[in-house]
């Protein structure tokens, strides 16, 4: 008995692990690889800690309009999707019964859709009427239409998020204020919208979030133009760095943050509602007053943020790469040195670089490939691909990164010093195409 | 301030279904006038279409001579008390009874000032801050009367106001609105399936079934003088026993039952049978009497339990008719009674009410 409910609960616990880490586990690692100097997002080898990625996010030109134009049209899809999505919960309400299913599978239609479709259509649509209109510039703008697509399905979202709240109301209520002299439009604004200001803030929200992460409308509609979730798109296409997994930790913060504000307000709300005991506790005591209160929370939130954020900026991990600069130019030159004798083909001898300040621990030489493949000393994978972490755009900007680790590269990537005719032509190039040949 | 109530044949009728049909009646100004009548009758019905909810499929609805016909609720003078009260509940108590008057435009502190008054009206003074869902249910049934009563309404509706409340408390509130009633003198429509509240706050009740109004009275007539099967089955208790009518003279009609037996009783409604006529005679459990030797309207009956109720108990006997059901003052003298015990009982031709045999309402 006593062993099948010890049992029980390792594998209900082995269950809740797993769980998590299958939740869980690919956003941690994400976050980490923010913080790993390494040109690629990975976390072993682990390379240098740095918050380059975050600077090089922040001096990201397209990502940041992108991010622009996401909130223009988060702002402008949660001004006309939530009053739609309100109106058409509404008719159904007080639609009969079988007026109400066919209204209800009219109105969910635009979920069911896949997003291109809504996409492609909605840019024929509007083409077509511009031009009838006679080219009304605004009406293919990339914002416009974005926002226009992005509607056709949020509000139907809103539209479930009022359904489900206005099921709890009680339209006796607003009988009740026409019958106490109000106007319909005051029983409205008096009675039923303070009633859905909840919903309200809901469908708000979940109208923003899901206009920021929709792609596939969006690609269509944005035209010319990018949104946040494009731009990441296009990055993923032509190549990433970490500085995507900087994205990733500055949206889980937010995300973190805004939960934890929730959590504390809507436990705050709660006991001082159910009012007795909890709200004498709370209310009786000044230090857990103010400490239970949101604002407070949130204040202290923002200034471990702010704490980090500086802490971060003033971190300087130019040392650290420069080290790991380093080690792989003098794990490569060595590579170059060996492999020289075995390929009688060379056309040019490369010039002996400048020897390494400290070369890799793994002498011997019995074996050319035994340093390279043995492990333990080496810093980088056993495919020495990635040329010693080239700086990237933003780490060349950044004066104090830049100045000393250019000069010896200048050998490394000098065309002429290699043996092999693929040579990167610059130096930020993602490893796929930069492996020279050693 | 108080407006008669006039329904010139209002029948309203939803697609095929006809919730009232044709009632015609007045109401005074400042009369306590109640609707009684079993769940689905379409007394709630004609109470939305006096508020406005609901206009009349054919007939007129005038209020203080004035047709109400395309006049919303919010234009009406009237005021309706919900069923579930329907107070406001994100709103403080204070901004509940001042809501009619915040729709109208008034300030913030005559508002305030005469939310104070209501609410020392429905002795809550000092509670206005306080959330509706913090009150008891009886001082909200007042705040939903505070907050009707703000609208300075001529007419006052109640839709089953107090069947929310447990009964201690519903006893309670039924003296509390008619004072209420009496102090500001207004017009009270009040409807109920609960034919005590009825009887003790009415001027005048209104028996409905079926969309039908069956009788209009003061309670003591609806009580005792039953116009109908179904007012005589639905208010209070009764036994009923069926038979044909014998012979009529004046008043008093002579009724043969199955048994044989005749007995005698009064026509109601003045109505005139002829002999043969399938009629029933009502007899109220406490004016049956335990039969003396000069009574007559005899029935035997044996006993068949006795409940003991205080200051009554209620006995039930077998009759050759039908089941009696018999109700005794408690006079200190121990009971003799038993079950088993076979004895006769009697009635008074004066108190019996012959009626033509109809719907009865179910017990």
């Amino acid at each position: 008995m006593n062993v099948g409910k010890g049992l029980n609960v390792l594998l209900t616990a082995l269950f809740i692990t797993l769980f998590f880490a299958f939740l869980f586990g690919p956003l941690v690692i994400m976050v980490i690889t923010a913080f790993n100097s390494s040109v690629f997002p990975r976390i072993s080898p682990w390379d240098c800690f740095t918050t380059d990625w975050f600077r090089t996010l922040a001096g990201d030109r397209m990502l940041l309009s992108g991010l622009l134009n996401t909130m223009i049209i988060g702002a402008g899809v949660i001004i006309v999707a939530v009053p739609v999505g309100l109106a058409g919960a509404l008719a159904l309400a007080e639609a009969s019964d079988r007026l109400r299913s066919i209204l209800y599978t009219v109105m969910i239609v635009p979920i069911l859709l896949p997003g291109v479709v809504i996409g492609i259509s909605t840019i024929i649509f509007w083409n077509w009427l511009s031009y009838r209109l006679g080219d009304l510039e605004f009406l293919t703008d990339g914002i416009f239409l974005s926002i226009l697509g992005q509607v056709t399905f949020i509000a139907a979202y809103s539209m479930l998020v009022f359904t489900s709240r206005l099921q709890r109301y009680d339209f006796g209520l607003t009988e009740a204020a026409l019958d106490l002299g109000a106007t319909p439009g005051q029983a409205f604004r008096k009675v039923l919208l303070p009633f859905l200001r909840p919903a309200i803030a809901s469908a708000a929200v979940l109208a923003f979030l899901s206009s920021a992460e929709n792609y596939n409308t969006t690609a269509f509609t944005i035209g010319a133009q990018s949104t946040f979730t494009t731009v990441l798109a296009s990055k993923v296409r032509y190549g990433i760095n970490p500085s995507i997994s900087a994205v990733a930790v500055i949206i889980i913060a937010i995300t973190l943050v805004a939960a934890i504000i929730n959590e504390v307000h809507g436990r705050r709300r709660h006991a001082l509602l159910s009012g007795g005991r909890a709200r004498a506790r709370i209310m009786g005591n000044p230090i857990l007053c103010i400490a239970g209160h949101p604002a407070f929370v949130a204040l202290i939130l923002l200034v471990a943020i702010a704490a980090a954020v500086v802490a971060g900026g003033r971190y300087d991990s130019s040392v650290c790469t420069a080290r790991i600069l380093e080690e792989k130019r003098a794990l490569q030159e060595k590579l170059m040195q060996q492999m020289t004798p075995a390929a009688p083909a060379s056309e040019t001898t490369p010039a002996p670089p400048p020897p390494p300040t400290s070369p890799p621990s793994t002498g011997g030489g019995l074996n050319p490939y035994s340093g390279v493949f043995g492990g333990g000393s080496l810093p980088g994978p056993a495919n020495p691909a990635p040329p010693a972490t080239p700086p990237s755009p933003s780490a060349t900007s950044s004066p104090s990164a830049a100045g000393q680790p250019t000069n010896p590269y200048a050998n490394v990537f000098s065309p002429g010093n290699l043996p092999g005719a693929a040579a990167p032509s610059s130096p930020p190039a993602p490893p796929s195409t930069s492996s020279p040949p050693p | 301030m108080t407006k008669t109530v006039n329904l010139d044949h209002v029948t309203i009728r939803f697609g095929s279904y006809t919730a009232v049909d044709n009632v015609d009646l007045s109401i005074a100004g400042g009369e306590f006038f109640s609707f009684l009548g079993p769940s689905g009758c379409g007394k709630t019905t004609l109470l939305r279409c006096i508020s406005g909810f609901v206009e009349p499929t054919a007939g007129r609805v005038l209020i203080g001579g004035k047709d109400m016909r395309g006049i919303g609720p919010n234009k009406r003078p009237t005021a309706l008390i919900f069923q579930n009260l329907a107070l406001f509940p994100l709103m403080s108590v204070a901004d509940n009874i001042a809501f009619p008057l915040e729709v109208r435009g008034v300030s913030k502190r005559d508002r305030r000032r005469r939310a104070d008054q209501l609410l020392e009206l429905i002795a809550l003074a000092g509670q206005g801050d306080k959330k509706v869902q913090e009150l008891s249910g009886g001082q909200r049934q007042r705040v939903a009367i505070a907050r009707a009563l703000a609208v300075e309404p001529d007419i006052l509706l109640l839709d089953e106001p107090l069947s929310a409340l447990d009964l201690k408390l519903r006893q309670h509130m039924r003296t509390e609105l008619r004072a209420i009633q009496k102090q500001v003198g207004l017009t009270f429509i009040y409807i109920t399936h609960d034919q005590g509240e009825a009887l003790i706050m009415s001027d005048r009740v209104a028996v409905m079934s079926a969309g039908v109004i069956e009788q209009i009275d003061v309670p003591a007539a609806i009580y005792d003088r039953p116009r109908t099967s179904f007012v005589a089955s639905f208010v209070g208790e009764t036994n009923a026993l069926h038979g044909k009518v014998g012979a009529q003279e004046d008043d008093v009609v002579a009724l043969d039952l199955p048994s044989g037996r005749r007995v005698f009783g009064l026509a109601g409604g003045n109505r005139r049978y002829r002999p043969g006529d399938a009629c029933t005679i009502f007899i109220r459990p406490e004016q049956l009497k335990l039969a003396t030797a000069e009574s007559f309207n005899r029935l035997p009956a044996s006993v068949i339990d006795i409940e003991f109720e205080g200051s009554t108990r209620h006995i039930r006997l077998e009759a050759e008719e039908a089941q009696l059901r018999l109700t005794l003052m408690n006079e200190g003298t121990p009971a003799s009674l038993a079950p088993g015990d076979r004895l006769e009982l009697s009635f008074d031709p004066e108190i019996a009410s012959v009626l033509p045999s109809g719907p009865m309402a179910k017990a």
